[in-house]
């Protein structure tokens, strides 16, 4: 945004390396300098702790792999050997686990937030689809990861949704064969996901270096939805921002470590205790909590194939929110009716997300049916919709004068 | 010195034209050894027949075997159970097709093409079935549900005392593995 700066550096050392490799100016324009909008609240803050949690599911998740064994008949030991042989092995792990919620709840809250405030619209689509691919490879990589403790339910999760691909026509059953690696998911599709475990986090790092250099680009969105016109508008990234992220991952720290230090199970699921067994399936198959929206979408369809397309047709449309929301208003603070109906998004998705978690039995059926059906209207019929017949309030002329006007300064 | 260009051009655009395609057509060739290694392997195909002898089992019992990492399902089944498959019409049948791998694939799902194995010998008593729901993959409960046949706990289809499916998400009946009787009770499955 702020092209490049010319900046002298005393040091000559540092005067050498950056006329071959202009690394320091780069950063001192990127991570310092760089102009952003004077009035971001505490919302902003969950990117910069989504990105914190990455780092802190790399850390952790090497310091497993040092004690780890990817074999059917030694995973299930090895992680118990994690847990009360290896000095803090159970810090580490829990860190781990723990680690994988968090990660989507600071997601979640991003994404949620890209939505209220519009932060898809032009001029940030790519940045935003960018955002939507990182979803799609966090949740690869937290499936995979799921499954490497080989418990019950890591077995039996593994079963249901390598599964989902013979759904397709024709050549289903050839692919799932082709995932598990025989005939049943076994040894070969353990360390198969072990190996794409591993890997699948340095490319959400190389996706995250992408959104945040779209993000770099275009600059940052922000609560009035208005663009900056001035460098009145804006305050340096440090150390205005650079703190506030730092304040707000620490608060985010206190509450993933109560989890981890007085609740480290309390996301999970007792039967992935039981070390896996392929001839009994559990009772009651549920994912982990972050995947419940998506299973009851999932169940919601009493046809297979037609469950499978709905499940990925729910994220699919993401890619296409910039286009479905024609608004040239991007903030929900000035559309009334798009307020509502972002807070009925929120509550239809915490309660699909409760109807995943149950039983498909009785009245849960129709009521996951509705929530599923609700949530394509919001996105295919009510966004479009809106664009046409909304009344926008006034805006702002800048954002000086948005944060002014409340009393800001 | 336009001409020059031009008639190099043609000889030019050949050798770029091959090389690219050579390039493309061997970087696509060396990707296949990358996928199929994926593929089940040497060791996995290894493990294709099991033998059980069924004479053991009462009527009314079943167990559960493996074979190639699945769970088969073979039960003895009762007078009733026989008697209530027999009598529901194909017309009723969610899956009108037998999914028997000892039999033509557009073979009917009447209870004896169910019970058929390799040779087209019919012992109607036991009944032999992948014990994998058609949906996603989950072990059925035997003698559950409202057929009293089995009940997939994790998405609630219902099959009946044939294995066929009768209600809930999964599209097909159970599969019945390739199989076939060398004694009158002893079977080899594979």
């Amino acid at each position: 945004m702020s092209g490049h700066a010319t900046y002298e550096f005393k040091n000559p050392i540092v005067r050498w390396i950056e006329a071959r490799l202009p690394i320091f100016s780069v950063m001192k324009a990127q991570a310092m300098d760089f102009p952003t909008p004077r009035n971001l609240n505490y919302w902003w803050t969950f990117g910069g702790i989504a990105a914190t949690m990455l780092v802190m599911q790399i850390l952790t998740g090497i310091v497993l792999v040092m004690h780890y064994t990817p074999h059917v008949s030694m995973a299930f030991d090895s992680v118990e050997g994690i847990m009360r042989d290896v000095n803090y092995g159970w810090l580490i792990r829990w860190l781990h686990a723990n680690g994988a919620s968090f990660f989507f709840i600071a997601v979640y809250i991003h994404m949620f937030r890209g939505l209220y405030y519009g932060s898809y619209k032009a001029p940030r689509e790519v940045l935003w689809m960018i955002g939507v691919l990182i979803f799609l490879a966090m949740m690869a990589t937290a499936f995979m990861g799921y499954v490497l403790p080989w418990g019950q339910m890591s077995y039996w999760g593994a079963v249901v949704i390598t599964n989902l691909f013979s759904a397709i026509p024709v050549v289903g059953d050839p692919i799932v064969q082709w995932l598990w690696g025989g005939f049943s998911v076994g040894n070969p599709t353990l360390q198969r996901f072990f190996s794409l475990h591993y890997l699948l986090p340095f490319v959400l790092a190389a996706l995250v270096f992408l959104h945040i250099w779209a993000l770099h680009v275009v600059g940052n969105n922000n609560p009035d939805g208005i663009d900056v016109k001035s460098e009145q508008d804006t305050l340096p990234f440090h150390p205005f921002y650079t703190m506030k992220d730092l304040y707000a991952i620490l608060v985010f720290f206190l509450v993933y470590l109560a989890f981890v230090f007085y609740s480290p199970w309390y996301l999970g699921h007792a039967i992935n205790f039981a070390k896996a067994d392929p001839m009994v399936t559990p009772p009651h198959i549920v994912p982990e909590w972050y995947f419940l929206p998506f299973y009851a979408m999932l169940r919601a369809v009493p046809d297979k194939l037609g469950g499978v397309v709905v499940m990925f047709a729910s994220i699919i449309i993401l890619f296409f929110l910039p286009w479905l929301d024609r608004s040239p208003v991007r903030s929900a603070r000035y559309r009334p009716l798009y307020r509502f109906f972002f807070w009925l998004l929120v509550i239809d998705g915490i309660f699909l997300g409760i109807v995943g978690s149950q039983p498909p039995e009785g009245w849960w059926i129709p009521a996951g049916r509705i929530a599923t059906t609700w949530y394509f209207i919001h996105f295919l019929v009510v966004l479009p919709l809106l664009s046409q017949i909304e009344r926008p309030k006034p805006m702002p002329a800048s954002i000086t004068e948005a944060v002014l006007s409340r009393g800001g300064h | 010195m336009t001409t020059f260009i031009d008639q190099e051009a043609s000889r030019r655009d050949f050798l770029f034209i091959a090389t690219g395609t050579v390039g493309a057509a061997g970087t696509a060739l060396a990707l296949w050894p990358f996928i199929d290694q994926m593929n089940p392997d040497a060791s996995v195909l290894a493990l294709a027949s099991t033998e059980f002898d069924m004479a053991p089992l009462a009527e009314g019992q079943g167990v559960t075997i493996k074979w190639r990492g699945k769970p088969v399902f073979i039960r003895h089944r009762t007078k009733e159970e026989i008697e209530k498959a027999k009598k529901t019409p194909l017309a009723e049948l969610k899956d009108p097709v037998a999914r028997n791998a000892n039999l033509p694939p557009d073979a009917p799902a009447t209870d004896e093409n169910r019970v058929k194995d390799a040779t087209g010998k019919v012992n109607e008593k036991y009944l032999v079935q992948i014990g994998i729901c058609t949906h996603l993959g989950c072990v059925p409960l035997g003698e559950a549900g409202e057929y009293h046949g089995w009940f997939c706990p994790c998405h609630g289809s219902v099959y009946d005392t044939a294995g066929r499916i009768r209600k809930g998400p999964a599209p097909r009946n159970l599969d019945i593995p390739p199989y076939k009787y060398v004694s009158d009770t002893k079977i080899v499955i594979g």
